[in-house]
């Protein structure tokens, strides 16, 4: 039976964000979390192979313990087991030092096909897919729009570049990253969330996987926020009675400045 | 005595919400304009396990609680009534009695496609002159060896264009009264058996109100639903339950067009302000979220009395009674809160408002909800 | 990994039928900026190239800022792969030691940039929009990149100290190219590289165009949105949205009228859309309008009627004939676009 492993985060919905304009932070309570969309797409087209051709579903994620609340919702998707990786060692992480981890927790366990959404909504860097596919050794594509066929040999799958698409073929196994149009995701069923609070959680700290502090969270993170800060939003409008030719020099200055468009 | 929903009901708030918001809103006014029966969403919900939520999982349910289905007929409700009512009766009024007096061989048989949504039920009881007197039942079923010959008719069933099973009420014994009522199950497609007009309604249009019309329908004694004269109190213990699915109903109208309404009065701006702004508006809001609150707690109160296998017989009625009359207060206030524009059908209201009428008659009008809630009060 | 030991601007140059993407263009243009920026670091703009390309080409690379370009030779190698790129590139950098490596935020540069970083076991930083050298210590080469996250809401200067190279994809379409100058002659250093031993377990099938897909207005990043105001004239909006890259919708008075199809109605019967700039035209503010747009992060609104209720969601408002500013604004785009460089 096929093994598939996929990667989901929870996020906050950055959509739903408010900015607190005197300190220049985002205001984080209150905001909903969800499951990556990259991720849950990823999710399902993994469900959709088991429909078709049989396959055990594992799902990955690496977060506080609240995370948990989200494998229960995979449960109730379809997840066949559900991890969590947990530990207050493994926060404060970047890209690199989350692959890390979730590379060391991969290598104990059996697959043949590992899926990792394309980015997340908060961080936004497509990182950790190449990296854990790195740290593990396995062939990469990334950017799949479309799984067009899948054995314990080889996959083939859909990219999507900015011009084109390229059908590509890797061997087995290997790790894929995936675009939130690969699938819509399904809707939980009823019966699966009512089964969804009895199922184990598997829950993975370093006391599991002995990896030394400078390989993980804030130590083990090459790069570091030095700060942050929001981008200034009017809502005040200026109104402006110009000349036509001045009205669309003052709107092309207006999209370039706040870098709507492209130079 | 705990107000917080448990970790599964939460979660199935949840997937209602979703679920209610992106397929079944988008088809709520091509529904009732086009008094179309809303087959795909059936369809959909019958994927998802929401066609059998209270039903245990070996009947082809899905093992939920009567308050989690309720939940989902208050959602379902909120954006199309006639989804939400499907729904309902399809559970409370088709899988319920077949789960409580059924067979193992007639819940094997006809409550497992049920649950599982594989076929859709409906209920039969009222007749054209039969309607709150329910005892004046005309139909006949005459026991002829291993058959009962049934003759009659039924007006104004829920589901009745679409529905493969049908729990239906005959009488068995004319010297008998009320305990010459039998319950009988019976299949679309069984010779004697027909469809008859559909009603065109001022409300949940999407909703298929049809004739039953029984011409000599010989029917195999063994769909017999309990026991011969014991029929009326099956009707009327159904119906107890199918109350409080309606009470949501009703719930579900009342809150969707609140929503509506206070989403339009903090944009709308006239003499210079939002409407949110003035009292008037304020006060009517208020007024109405705490009415709405009320009846969901009688209605929430009543299913979780049914989940603990306590009478709740008058707290349904109460429910009904209850949510009918706020959800005709909500529809008319929120309409008028959007003025002109809730008049038209740019804006939901206009239905939600000849939507919530409905709610005060089926399933048993106000004035029986009364009767029962006085009969338990006086005896 | 010793810090000192690293040094100059590298640059990846993305290439694709003998042409530079413009993405790496502008690149080198920032690392010409950076190391103009801190004359005291002697840096050199280094361009790194993978493939087999034209002479001209290589000129092109030096005439738009590159001291040297290091060109690994292959012809197998203008067809990407990750294993070979990475295993080359990681080559590359054992040996000659950059400092700072900048690499195109393109799907190429998403796909190699982490999976290079990692084998080098150095940190990455995604899709900056602005770069700068540590403003605090006049001498070092340490890079402060600024980038956006939580979906834009919040922007981060990111910092590494303690790894080289220092790593960072850049968003195209942000920096700026540095002004050809055929004058310039840099250093060309051709290595004819092997790929004997390097098996790549993933192979290109085929190749497929994209077919311009039916829209989803609710995905665009901008969208031009004509009313009633702007009559028939919805060609003028098409001209300035292609010239833009955005999307055109209407409000419900235009699809009523016919200008336009229902799905791409924005508002309270239509679509409910939040993109990264609405631009209305020739739209009066209904209520009903508003309910489908006031999310979107910059409203633009031109309208001839300066009390239209549109002004008070904008955040620019224009009091004027849409019909006579779009094209316009075209016309601009289109200069902007096509000045010299």
């Amino acid at each position: 039976m096929m093994n598939i492993v996929v990667l989901l985060k929870q996020v906050p919905d950055t959509t739903e964000m408010k900015i607190d304009k005197e300190k220049g932070t985002l205001i984080r309570a209150g905001v909903p979390t969800i499951t990556n969309p990259d991720d849950l797409a990823g999710l399902e087209a993994a469900l959709q192979i088991k429909d078709r051709q049989g396959a055990k579903v594992t799902c990955v994620t690496m977060g506080p313990p609240q995370a948990e609340s989200m494998l229960r919702e995979l449960y109730a998707l379809g997840a066949d087991e559900c991890v969590l990786i947990s530990d207050g060692k493994f926060g404060g992480a970047d890209t690199w030092a989350t692959s890390n981890t979730l590379g060391a927790y991969l290598a104990t366990i059996p697959y043949d096909l590992i899926i990792a959404g394309r980015q997340a909504i908060d961080g936004d860097t497509a990182q950790v897919g190449p990296q854990t596919a790195e740290k593990l050794n396995l062939p990469q594509i990334t950017y799949v729009d479309e799984i067009l066929s899948i054995s314990e040999e080889k996959i083939r799958v859909r990219k999507a570049l900015e011009n084109r698409y390229e059908i590509l073929e890797s061997e087995m196994p290997c790790l894929i990253t995936t675009l939130s149009s690969i699938a819509k995701p399904r809707y939980m069923h009823v019966r699966e969330i009512m089964k969804a609070f009895d199922k184990p959680v598997t829950v993975i700290t370093n006391e599991h996987l002995q990896l030394e502090q400078k390989d993980i969270g804030l130590k083990g993170s090459p790069t570091k926020v030095k700060k942050t800060f929001t981008k200034e939003v009017h809502k005040n409008s200026d109104v402006l009675t110009l000349e036509p030719k001045l009205a669309a020099a003052k709107i092309l200055d207006v999209l370039l400045e706040n870098q709507f468009i492209g130079k | 005595m705990n107000f917080e929903l448990s970790k599964k009901q939460a979660l199935s708030l949840k997937l209602f919400k979703e679920f209610s918001l992106n397929e079944v809103k988008p088809l709520a006014q091509e529904v009732d304009e086009l008094e179309r029966f809303p087959v795909e969403t059936v369809e959909k919900m019958a994927n998802i396990g929401m066609l059998g939520i209270p039903v245990p999982e070996n009947y082809g349910g899905s093992g939920g609680d009567n308050l989690t289905y309720i939940m989902a007929v208050e959602e379902l409700s909120k954006h199309c009534a006639t989804t939400g009512v499907i729904v309902s009766a399809h559970t409370s009024l088709a899988c319920a009695p077949l789960l409580a007096f059924g067979t193992e061989a007639q819940k094997e048989k006809y409550l497992l496609p049920l649950a599982s949504g594989e076929k859709l039920g409906a209920f039969g009881l009222t007749e054209p002159n039969a309607g709150s007197d329910a005892a004046m039942q005309q139909t006949t079923a005459v026991k002829e060896g291993d058959f009962y010959r049934i003759n009659g008719s039924k007006i104004f069933i829920t589901n009745g264009g679409y529905a493969d099973t049908f729990i239906i009420f005959a009488m068995t014994d004319k010297q008998k009264g009320t305990r010459g009522i039998s319950a009988f199950i019976v299949e679309k497609g069984m010779e004697g058996f027909s469809i008859g007009k559909t009603e065109h309604k001022l409300g949940i249009k999407g909703s298929s109100t049809t004739e039953l019309i029984f011409t000599d329908l010989m029917l195999p004694a063994e769909n017999l639903l309990g026991q011969e004269g014991k029929g009326f109190g099956i009707a009327m213990k159904t119906l107890d339950g199918g109350r409080i699915g309606i009470a949501a109903q009703a719930l579900g109208i009342a809150q969707g067009d609140l929503d509506e309404a206070i989403k339009y009065v903090k944009e709308r701006k006239q003499f210079g302000k939002p409407l949110s702004a003035f009292q008037n508006s304020q006060f009517q809001i208020a007024d109405l979220q705490t009415k709405i609150d009320a009846a969901r707690l009688l209605t929430y109160r009543a299913a979780v009395l049914k989940d603990e296998g306590k009478p709740y017989s008058t707290e349904a009625a109460m429910a009904k009674l209850y949510a009918s009359d706020i959800s005709m207060e909500s529809t008319r206030i929120s309409l008028q809160l959007l003025g002109g524009y809730g008049y038209t059908r740019e804006y939901p209201l206009e239905r939600m408002f000849r939507d919530a009428k409905i709610t005060e008659i089926y399933e048993g009008t106000s004035e029986v909800q009364k009767m029962v809630i006085a009969a338990s009060l006086l005896k | 990994m010793n810090i000192q030991d690293y040094k100059d601007l590298y640059v990846f140059i993305e290439h694709e039928e003998n042409k530079i993407h413009e993405a790496s263009l502008e690149l080198l243009g920032e690392a010409r900026r950076l190391k103009e920026d801190r004359p005291s670091l002697n840096y050199q703009v280094v361009a790194v190239l993978l493939g087999e390309v034209s002479e001209d080409l290589l000129f092109e690379l030096a005439a738009r800022g590159a001291d040297e370009t290091v060109y690994l030779h292959h012809n197998k190698l203008n067809e990407y792969s990750t294993l070979h790129y990475t295993h080359l590139l990681h080559q590359m950098i054992e040996e000659r030691k950059p400092d700072i490596f900048l690499i195109p935020a393109t799907v190429l540069g998403r796909d190699l940039a982490p999976r290079l970083a990692a084998r080098c076991d150095t940190g990455l930083t995604a899709d900056a929009t602005k770069l700068e050298f540590d403003p605090e210590n006049p001498d070092s080469s340490l890079l402060y990149v600024t980038r956006p996250a939580f979906g834009g809401n919040l922007f981060g200067t990111i910092i590494n100290e303690t790894k080289r190279p220092q790593m960072t994809t850049i968003r195209p379409g942000v920096m700026d190219k540095m002004q050809r100058n055929p004058a310039l002659t840099g250093k060309v250093s051709m290595q004819d590289v092997s790929l004997d031993g390097l098996k790549d377990p993933v192979s290109i099938l085929e190749v497929l165009k994209k077919d311009h897909m039916a829209v989803d207005i609710a995905k665009a990043d901008i969208l031009i949105s004509g009313g009633r105001g702007v009559g028939d004239r919805f060609d003028l909006l098409r001209e300035c949205a292609d010239m833009i890259g955005a999307e055109v919708a209407g409000s419900r008075a235009a699809v009523d009228e016919g200008r336009i199809e229902k799905d791409y109605q924005v508002g309270q019967t239509g679509k409910t859309v939040k993109p990264k700039v609405y631009i209305a035209c020739g739209i009066s503010g209904a209520v009903q309008h508003l309910a489908g747009m006031e999310k979107s992060d910059y409203i633009i609104a031109i309208n001839k009627d300066p009390d239209a209720p549109i002004f008070q969601v904008a955040n620019i408002g224009l009091v004027g004939n849409a019909l006579e500013i779009l094209p316009l604004l075209t016309k601009e785009i289109r200069n902007y676009r096509e000045r010299p460089s």
